[in-house]
């Protein structure tokens, strides 16, 4: 159940951002959600709302962007969707594979009145 | 209103992360973050890494556990300085809770740090703690499905011992199998193949353990 820590996460960050910008409610929390992360969405929804009870941020609705995961060949710079987790680069062999994107745990923006 | 925030959610934790593991390096110290299953033998490879190394390397151990000090009890027993940190039931250890107990350790006065983690394949994955590099362990005993259906804790691991081995013929472990998986999700992995139980495949583990902690030291 780690997240209830990402929630946490998340709630201190939009409640900052709230508070800059003097919004009395903050009506959407937008993530972005890695495919290579192991967080379960309806779990992160469930822990948020218990959380975020009586703050600005309560019942706010969270939108969740999943981002593929994408990887960079070192050797040849292919960049290519990461399939089945095999981190091969498919152009030339080589296994020297960075992550692009598909690690994100982020907030990415908020709407809030 | 919409408001751009671009913030990455583990920022804080990551920043604290950053913080210990340079309290560690200013004294040239390794710390490994131990990851695997309950029962997989966290604690077992580091009962056999204590009694073995404990004459050339000076070695503390800081224990995850939920509620309970059996761990640190079965390290204190071999000989080794060790902190306990009790989640209360938090499903990880996170870098605000190793920075916390960091001041109990002398670090003037070790060369590697092991920080067991709460026996877990999923949840520990996240955070960092301020480790140079987090070990997994896998045991036969498990399944060899486990690499691809926990791939996180595999992929961001230094190594992957993996333990048992001396149940292998009551099983139907394929250990080419699963090699394939964990190198197809990090080919950059380390494999060590240990039993805790007969100590096969041990030295191979220390080898690489000893090989780490001068790289450390030659980086600070």
């Amino acid at each position: 159940m780690h997240e209830m820590a990402i929630a946490e996460g998340i709630l201190d960050i939009v409640l900052k951002t709230a508070e800059q910008h003097q919004a009395k409610k903050i009506v959407s929390i937008t993530l972005e959600i890695g495919q290579m992360t192991e967080v379960e969405p309806e779990s992160l929804r469930f822990c948020f709302a218990a959380l975020s009870e009586e703050t600005t941020a309560a019942g706010a609705v969270l939108e969740i962007n999943h981002i593929p995961l994408v990887g960079r060949c070192r050797d040849c710079e292919k960049q290519f969707v990461i399939e089945k987790l095999r981190f091969l680069c498919p152009a030339c062999g080589s296994t020297g594979v960075e992550i692009l994107t598909g690690r994100e745990l982020k907030v990415r923006h908020l709407e809030v009145e | 209103m919409e408001v751009q925030v671009m913030a990455n959610i583990l920022d804080k934790n990551d920043k604290l992360a950053a913080e210990v593991n340079a309290l560690f390096s200013v004294h040239g110290i390794f710390c490994l973050n131990l990851l695997g299953s309950p029962g997989s033998g966290k604690t077992s490879l580091l009962e056999h890494t204590i009694i073995s190394l404990k004459e050339d390397i000076r070695l503390a151990v800081i224990e995850g556990d939920l509620f309970t000090d059996k761990d640190a009890e079965r390290i204190a027993r071999k000989g080794a300085p060790v902190i306990q940190i009790n989640t209360g039931g938090g499903c990880h250890l996170d870098a605000a809770m190793v920075k916390t107990v960091i001041s109990k350790l002398d670090l003037t006065a070790l060369d590697l740090v092991i920080i067991e983690n709460v026996g877990n394949l999923v949840c520990p994955a996240e955070f960092n703690i301020g480790e140079d590099v987090k070990v997994t362990v896998l045991s036969v005993t498990e399944g060899e499905d486990k690499p691809m259906k926990y791939p996180l804790v595999f992929k961001e691991a230094g190594a992957v011992v993996i333990n048992k081995i001396d149940l292998i013929p009551y099983t139907s472990f394929d250990m080419n199998a699963v090699k394939e998986d964990i190198e197809s999700l990090n080919p950059q992995v380390s494999l060590i193949e240990v039993s805790c139980r007969t100590g096969d495949g041990l030295e191979g583990w220390y080898d690489w353990l000893k090989d780490q902690i001068v790289r450390k030291k030659a980086r600070c």
